[in-house]
């Protein structure tokens, strides 16, 4: 417990609490101020693809990249594991607890392979 | 203005909240790995508490931490995260007309329990924001319904991973999991071939891209896939596209 306090750096702590900060500025960014304004038509309706391309940017270099290369090889793990999670997905549909189901399928194709054969 | 009390009894609350608890495995997971790289990283186990009890940034939080131990300038560690965060800006735009008319403080903690997912379900559930009271009532319990199941799982597995880090090795990649719960995700929202074309071209854009640093990669394949997505909206295949009739 001693060692667990003295660890503790005072400039660290105020850092931390400046980064909840940010947090709060970037995800309050455009409706902080009270300001009366719209954003112009053509954002309006561009942003309803926001929300895929977001995902779509955050998830493909964590399925064919490794660090920071393409990956050369069909032996990873992530491809077949995205795989047997999309075949999951479809294969319901999408109705029921589908994205529940394409995270246990995939992991249940992942795990193996990964674990078990190194890919 | 409604109580906590009124939120939470919302038929949407709940149906925030189990919108996001299908998905809670995936994140928790991830919140897990995340509490392990804070400590293996080399921040220390009371700070990196702190950090995963408040932050609620995984990214940004694992970018901040070598430049904290590094003695980097404040200035510095809050601009690396605040680019970090800045798909978060992006968002925020987007959801100002759901939230304007909720109090300052209440807004606040509207956007901070807003993370990626819960936007992402959001804008699905709600595709355009409620013109009566009833309706901004509901839209406003959905998002903190769905909001702190995702605060709670992603915060508590974090805690769990700091206090376990050296018991879990990062080598069994668990934090995959958080990967499959959005590609669960992407496919819920996929529900036109514009929006795949979206999703396809943020993905090559992202891959293309991310030599960039600050995670700029993200920003990048966002507004690539929105302009190209507006530029085809207004081509000769918009019918067929987005599944409505041409313009």
């Amino acid at each position: 417990m001693g060692t667990f306090i003295a660890d503790i750096n005072g400039w660290h702590m105020v850092t931390i609490v400046a980064l909840v900060g940010v947090s709060v500025l970037t995800r309050c960014f455009f409706f902080i101020s009270e300001k009366e304004w719209q954003l112009p038509h053509w954002a309006e309706r561009g942003l309803q693809y926001a929300p895929i391309a977001a995902l779509g940017a955050v998830i493909a270099p964590e399925i064919v990249m490794s660090q920071g290369q393409l990956i050369h090889t069909l032996e990873d793990a992530r491809l077949f594991g995205a795989l047997g999670g999309l075949v999951y997905y479809f294969a319901r549909r999408g109705g029921g607890q589908a994205v529940l189901g394409t995270i246990v399928a995939g992991m249940a194709v992942y795990l193996p392979l990964h674990i078990g054969l190194g890919w | 203005m409604q109580t906590i009390r009124q939120i939470v009894r919302n038929t949407e609350f709940r149906q925030g909240f189990v919108e996001m608890a299908q998905v809670a495995p995936g994140i928790a997971a991830w919140g897990l790995m995340t509490g392990v790289a804070m400590v293996k990283s080399g921040l220390g186990t009371a700070e990196s508490l702190f950090m995963a009890l408040t932050v609620f940034a995984g990214s940004a939080q694992l970018a901040a931490i070598p430049l904290m131990l590094a003695g980097a300038p404040i200035w510095v560690i809050l601009a690396t995260a605040f680019c970090v965060n800045l798909r978060f800006v992006v968002f925020s735009a987007h959801m100002r007309r759901y939230v304007m008319h909720v109090p300052f403080l209440k807004r606040l903690l509207c956007g901070y329990l807003t993370g990626d997912l819960t936007y992402v379900l959001f804008v699905k559930r709600h595709p355009e924001p409620a013109t009566d009271d009833a309706g901004r009532a509901g839209q406003v319990a959905y998002l903190l319904g769905n909001g702190s199941i995702n605060w709670f799982s992603w915060t508590a597995s974090s805690l769990v991973g700091v206090v376990l880090a050296n018991f879990i090795p990062t080598t069994w990649g668990l934090g995959f999991a958080g990967i499959l719960a959005l590609v669960g995700m992407t496919c819920s929202l996929a529900s036109s071939p514009l929006r795949w074309i979206a999703g396809g071209i943020a993905a090559a854009a992202g891959v293309a891209a991310f030599t960039l640093p600050l995670k700029l990669n993200i920003l990048v394949a966002i507004a690539a896939a929105v302009a190209f997505s507006l530029m085809l909206e207004r081509s000769p295949w918009a019918g067929p596209l987005t599944g409505k009739p041409g313009r």
